[in-house]
Order: C-alpha cells, then structure tokens, then sequence
C-alpha cells in the first residue's frame, strides 16, 4: 500500500494553472525527488500535500484513508523553502514550542530535542536566540525541528540550499536513516546532482503538469539515445560503419550512437576487425540533468501569466 | 483548541517577559504619581515670594494691600526706577499720577518677568482697587461695606446635584467627569494602536520570517490568528490590572500621607509669613482637596473600571482582528502596511473627533449614536459613562452599545480570518483592497 497517493490534484490561482492534473504514488521507505524549474508549481504542490492548500479538485490519499489534513498533520513534517523561525525567541524554547504544537507532550518534546541536539552536536544553542545562528546554522536547527516528531512523512523543501558539505552530508546521512528507519521523503531541489545521489523515484513538474515519472535508473533507461564511449589504445581512426555514427572525438576515444537495428557487438566486432585495440566500453546513460535540461527546453522559462477560466 | 491555547502562551510569555513591557508597566504609573505629587508639591510649596514696591500716587489702594499670589505687595513711595533693587524689590509698580476716573495705564519695571498667576493676580487686585475708590468716591459706599459684600458673594458655593435612578441625590462634579471621560476615552484610543499595531506587527513578522508556514502545517490558520490577537489582548488586559493595582496602591500611600504634610506645610507657612493670608489660602486648599476627594469616592469607580476594562477589550479583540489581516496582507515594506491600515486608523481617529465633541454635550444626538455603532463606541461611550449610567446613558444605551459591539466583533473576525487565511502565505506584492475583499467574501 503506498504511504501517499495524489490523484488529478488541481489549483489554480486567478492567472496561474500552478498545478494542473497531478497524479503519483509513494511506497513507504522511499526517497522521492519534486523537480522542476522554478515556478513550476512544486511549492504549491507541497502546499497541498501538508494541509496547508485545498486542492481545487483530486484527491490525497495518506496511509490508505483520505488525507485530514488535522488528523494527519502530526504524522507530517513541513520544511518550507524560505525558512524562518522566530528571531528573539530562545532555541530551545522555540523547538519545545513547535514540537508542542505537532503534538507532543513537554516531556516527550524536551527528551526529542535533547537527542537531537546531542546528535547535532547543538546542546549549547538551547539558550541562545536565532539571531545569534549563521544561516547554515538556521538550517540544521530548522532540519531537527522537522523531523523532531518523527513524522512518517517528511517534506523538504530545498534542504540543502546554504549549508557547508560538511553540514550537507551530516543532513543526509540523516536522510538515509530515516528512509531506513521506514520514513518517507519527498524533497523538491532543482539540484540535479543531489536527485541522482539520494532519490529512489523522482517526478518531473513543469508548469504545472506531470512530464516524467518512474526511479532514476528506469528514467535514465527511458532517456537514453545509444551513446556509447569507447576508450582506444591509439589515437582513433577515421572510420566509417553502417552500425554506428560518431559523435564526439577525444585523444584516445570515441563517442559513437548506435543506429537502429545494431547492437553494442556490432560496434565491438567492427574495432576488433580493424585491429584497433579497446580499452574499455560502457554506455552513456544521461544525467538527470541533461533530461531535465532536455524536457524542460523549449518551453518558455519563465511561466508566462494567463488567463484561467 | 489545546494548540490555540499553546499559541495564546507563547504571545503572551514572549511579551510579557519582554523589558519594555516590565518598565512601562511600573513606570507610567509611578511617572504619572511623580507628576501629580510635582505639581502638588509646588503649589504648596510656592512660598518664594517676589517683592514689588508699589508706587501709588493716586491712592487707588488706600495705603492698604494684601499680597497676591507668590507675589509680596509693599506700598513704598520712596522707591523709584532707578533705585529698587537696592533696596530689596525685584519690580516696581507705577500708578499714574491722574485722578480717579483715569484708567491709564499701570507700568511694572523689572528685570526679569513675573509668573503668568502672578500677574493676572496683580492686574485683578488693580483693577479691584479702582473699582472699590470709585465706589467709595462717587456712591460714597463705605470701605468696609464693600469688602463684607464681597466676602459674602465669595463664600456662594457651587454644588451640582444630580439625581439618580435611586432616591439618593448623587453628587455630581461635571468637570470630574470631563476628565474621567477624557481620559478613558483617550487611554482606550491609545491602546487600540499601541495593541493593535501590536497584533500587526506580529502578524507581519511571522509573514516575512515564514514560520507561519511551518506553523500552518501544525494547526489551522485560525487558531493561529485568534492565538496571537487573544495573548496579546491578555498582555493588555495584564497591563491594566497591574495599573490599577499600582494606582491603588499609590493613592492609598498619598491618601494617608498628604492630609497631615499638608496642614504641616500651611503652619509652617503661616510661620514665615506675617499677616496671616496663607492661612486663608491654606484652608481654601484643604477644602478643595476635601471636595475633591468626595466627589472622587461619589464617582461609581466599580462601573467606569468594568466598562472600561470591557470596552477595552471588546474594542481590541473589534479592531484586532483588522490588524491582523493587514499585516497578513503586506511585506516586509512598513509603507505598504501604513496605506493598508489607514481604512482601520480613520474610524478610530474619527472616534476620539467625536469623543472631544461628544465630552462637551453627552446627551446630543452625535454622542449616542456613535456610542452604539461599534467602530467608534469603544471611544465615545467610554467619554459618556461617567456622566453617569442611568442618567446620561440609559440603560438601553449602554446594552446596545455592548451587543453590537460583540457582534461586530464576531463580524470583523470572521471577515479578517478569511483574507488572513489567504494573505498569510501569499508572497510578493502587497494585496490591493480589490483583492482583500474578494479573498473575505468568496465562497470556500
């Protein structure tokens, strides 16, 4: 049973389609990656997956009943993208106030962050206030507060932007366990890297509709257009094959594209023929972000206003 | 309802932990204590006398004066312009040399100006003195028939009683009630801004820090809006009993104090100074204060504090809620927030216009009426009630003005709740009013 499923989820906004026919599905454990381009409509879709928006039509589904957005908010941690947290109010009093707020009991509240401070190496901020917190600083304290209550679902929104990639693996590593631990996340990122690093399943958002769905790989697998790099002894020679086209030349290699019809032996036996002495051959997949790149092009970048009926 | 109640705690403890409310709300009453005991001190006090010579070359005083107010008066025709700070006198008073029918005009020479009293004193006791030699020199009205005359019309008192909805005559003092009415009607109108902008301003910062977000995805927009405005409201309402008891505490220290430093002041007052005219004024004061303090203790205290503590409170949680969707409605600019709250600041600047006006006749019809229509009743009825309830407020007034009051404030919220929702997490520009209402009045 998946954790979360949306179904034909809409909104619109007076001239915005900021998601338009939405649908995917969670399973439990997952690390799911929201991408898009900015204004894509990825924010509002988290909106509407927290509680925070009403979705004009669709459906949420959460742990297999219809998500009550009051019921289930404990159940849900929200990091929001532009971060914030109370300026003069003191660390750990803030922390206790809003893990109270999610639920907990003081006690329960005071134990939680007590362990994550520690964990975070943060137990001397409890009486310091934010003001006193560089951003990165912000950041962490803001991760702990999120998944503070151990939510089954944790939504990040960009977690990573401003933090020191010691502070980003730190993060991360926390990513894992939770996802180990049977915690499902979804972040949004236009960070291409990240997404090929930690996502199991991503989905693609441009303007407000669906275009690409499935795990990295599968997705990879859907995109690639036969490109192979072959990794010669010699300096390549000038040849031509009915099996192949090459595409790019280096000192000691080739990046050939696969016609229709022929396969990867094709290529090996044609070298081989000619007594040209292979290093190595392995396929070319394409990064998410050249996929991105691809798919997202050719529209207008930016999201153009319109009207909606 | 449990995380409404977690949001009215931390606006209230954050706020009242913070300095400033600790400071101002020891500080104005001692301040305003200070200030009145400043001024009570001085008129006492006052016994720096300055010493005028006069020169009266037409008789008009008759060899005879009294000293005036902080001013000692000396007839000493050897003193002259040139001479009389030699001899010990900071001004010299020349009466023309013409007859009696002549008004001309009376010059004082001095170096430095006397007190604006003393002066006005001094031009009454001239003009007294020209009035007592006409009469005695054209009616032939002997001197002393005069001033028992006047003594007479002086001891007239003036003692307003109002009749009350009992059968016991109240003792009413209007001008008591002017500066009651003034004063809670202005104390209420400042604490409609200071709290309300107080409400915005918060609203305003969990906007622009977006933690409301975060907060949103814990509970409902409305519970946090009533959570702010309800924990600064109890911030208000702190304020005020902690006054109340401090004023207490205050007068009831000076109450038992003043009677006996005062009649310590007048003897020794009447000690320094020969001719015994301080202890005619000495008495006068302690009259007064008497007076005074009765008319305090006849003001029905039990009903101004629990109307205004109402009033108060019904007129915050009214305007609070317009406050809050104001500042759920802008960005981080201030300007924004200064062109979105003037619909909310008009009425209330209206009100104390109206209240000024209404302090004067709080029986016409512009006082009663806008003492019943919620926007402007906080302010206004506050002016009437102490010119008292059944009598200048009926009854049904002051029950109207009350329930339409909770019902506007049913409204407001319910109206504000709605663009707050929505203004909340809409980043970008400031909403235009167009917006606004669409945002309170669609159907969702």
């Amino acid at each position: 049973m998946p954790l979360l499923q949306v179904s034909h989820l809409r909104k619109f906004y007076a001239t915005q389609k900021a998601v338009d026919d939405i649908s995917f599905s969670i399973e439990p454990g997952t690390i799911f990656g929201l991408l898009g381009p900015n204004g894509a409509g990825k924010t509002t879709l988290l909106r509407m997956v927290t509680g925070i928006f009403f979705p004009d039509e669709g459906e949420i589904t959460f742990e297999g009943k219809k998500f009550n957005p009051e019921e289930d908010a404990v159940r849900i941690g929200y990091m929001p993208e532009e971060r914030g947290l109370y300026k003069k109010m003191k660390i750990g009093e803030q922390a206790m106030y809003l893990a109270q707020l999610k639920g907990l009991s003081k006690a329960d509240a005071f134990e939680k962050i007590k362990e994550w401070f520690t964990k975070f190496e943060m137990q001397t901020w409890w009486n310091k206030k934010i003001e006193d917190l560089s951003k990165g600083m912000q950041q962490k304290l803001q991760f702990v507060i999120t998944v503070l209550h151990e939510p089954k679902l944790i939504i990040l929104d960009e977690p990573f932007s401003g933090l020191d990639p010691v502070n980003s693996n730190l993060i991360k590593e926390e990513i894992y366990k939770l996802a180990k631990k049977g915690c499902t996340i979804i972040f949004s990122t236009h960070r291409m890297e990240q997404v090929e690093e930690i996502c199991d399943q991503i989905i693609l958002v441009n303007k407000g509709r669906k275009i690409l769905d499935g795990t990295v790989n599968a997705v990879k697998q859907q995109h690639k257009e036969n490109l192979f790099h072959i990794g010669l002894n010699s300096s390549p020679p000038i040849t031509i094959s009915d099996a192949f086209d090459i595409t790019d030349r280096e000192d000691n290699g080739l990046v050939v594209k696969i016609k229709d019809g022929y396969n990867t032996n094709d290529v090996l036996q044609h070298f081989i023929q000619q007594q040209i002495g292979i290093k190595e051959f392995h396929e070319i997949l394409p990064s998410i972000n050249d996929i991105f790149i691809k798919l997202v092009e050719g529209t207008a970048v930016t999201r153009q206003f319109q009207t909606v009926e | 309802m449990n995380k409404t109640w977690l949001i009215i705690k931390r606006e209230y403890l954050t706020r009242v932990r913070n300095r400033t409310f600790i400071l101002s709300t020891f500080l104005t009453p001692i301040f305003f204590a200070g200030l009145i005991g400043i001024i009570v001190f001085i008129t006492i006090k006052n016994t720096d006398k300055e010493k005028v010579a006069i020169i009266d070359n037409s008789g008009v005083f008759k060899k005879q004066i009294d000293s005036v107010k902080s001013i000692q008066l000396i007839l000493n025709p050897e003193v002259d312009t040139i001479n009389y700070e030699k001899k010990g006198y900071s001004a010299v008073l020349y009466g023309p040399h013409t007859g009696i029918n002549n008004t001309d005009k009376w010059t004082m020479y001095s170096r430095k100006s006397l007190a604006i009293s003393a002066e006005a004193s001094l031009e009454e006791k001239i003009k007294k003195g020209l009035e007592n030699n006409m009469l005695m020199e054209r009616y032939h009205v002997d001197n002393s028939n005069i001033d028992s005359v006047r003594e007479a019309s002086s001891k007239i008192e003036f003692d307003q009683k109002r009749l009350g909805a009992g059968a016991n005559a109240q003792n009413g003092n209007s001008l008591v009630a002017y500066g009651l009415g003034y004063g809670a009607g202005f104390l209420i109108y400042i604490t409609l801004f200071i709290y309300g902008a107080m409400v915005m301003r918060g609203v305003m910062e969990e906007k622009t820090n977006r933690i409301a977000e975060v907060i949103i995805s814990s509970v409902k927009p409305f519970e946090l809006m009533m959570g702010k405005i309800i924990g600064i409201g109890a911030v208000g309402l702190t304020q005020f009993f902690m006054w109340i008891v401090l004023i207490t505490a205050f007068s009831a220290i000076i109450g038992a104090f003043i009677p006996h430093d005062l009649l310590i002041q007048v003897n020794e007052a009447n000690k320094s100074i020969p001719g015994g005219q301080m202890n005619m004024q000495g008495n006068e004061a302690m009259i007064g204060l008497l007076k005074a303090t009765n008319t305090f203790s006849s003001v029905n205290w039990w009903l101004i504090v629990g109307c205004f503590l109402f009033y108060f409170l019904f007129g915050y949680l009214f305007y609070a809620s317009l406050f809050a969707a104001v500042g759920s409605s802008v960005n981080e600019d201030p300007q924004d927030a200064q062109s979105l709250m003037f619909p909310i600041t008009m009425p209330l600047i209206l009100a104390i216009v109206i209240m000024i006006n209404a302090i004067t006749h709080p029986d016409s019809s512009l006082a009663t009426w806008s003492s019943i229509i919620p926007f402007f009743s906080p302010i206004v009825m506050m002016a009437r009630i102490p010119f008292g309830v059944p009598g200048t407020v009926p009854y049904w007034q002051l029950g109207l003005s009350m329930l339409l009051l909770v019902i506007g404030f049913l409204v407001t919220t319910w109206i504000s709740a709605k663009i707050y929702r929505t203004g909340i997490l809409l980043y970008g520009k400031k909403a235009t009013w167009k917006e606004m209402w669409k945002w309170a009045f669609r159907n969702s």
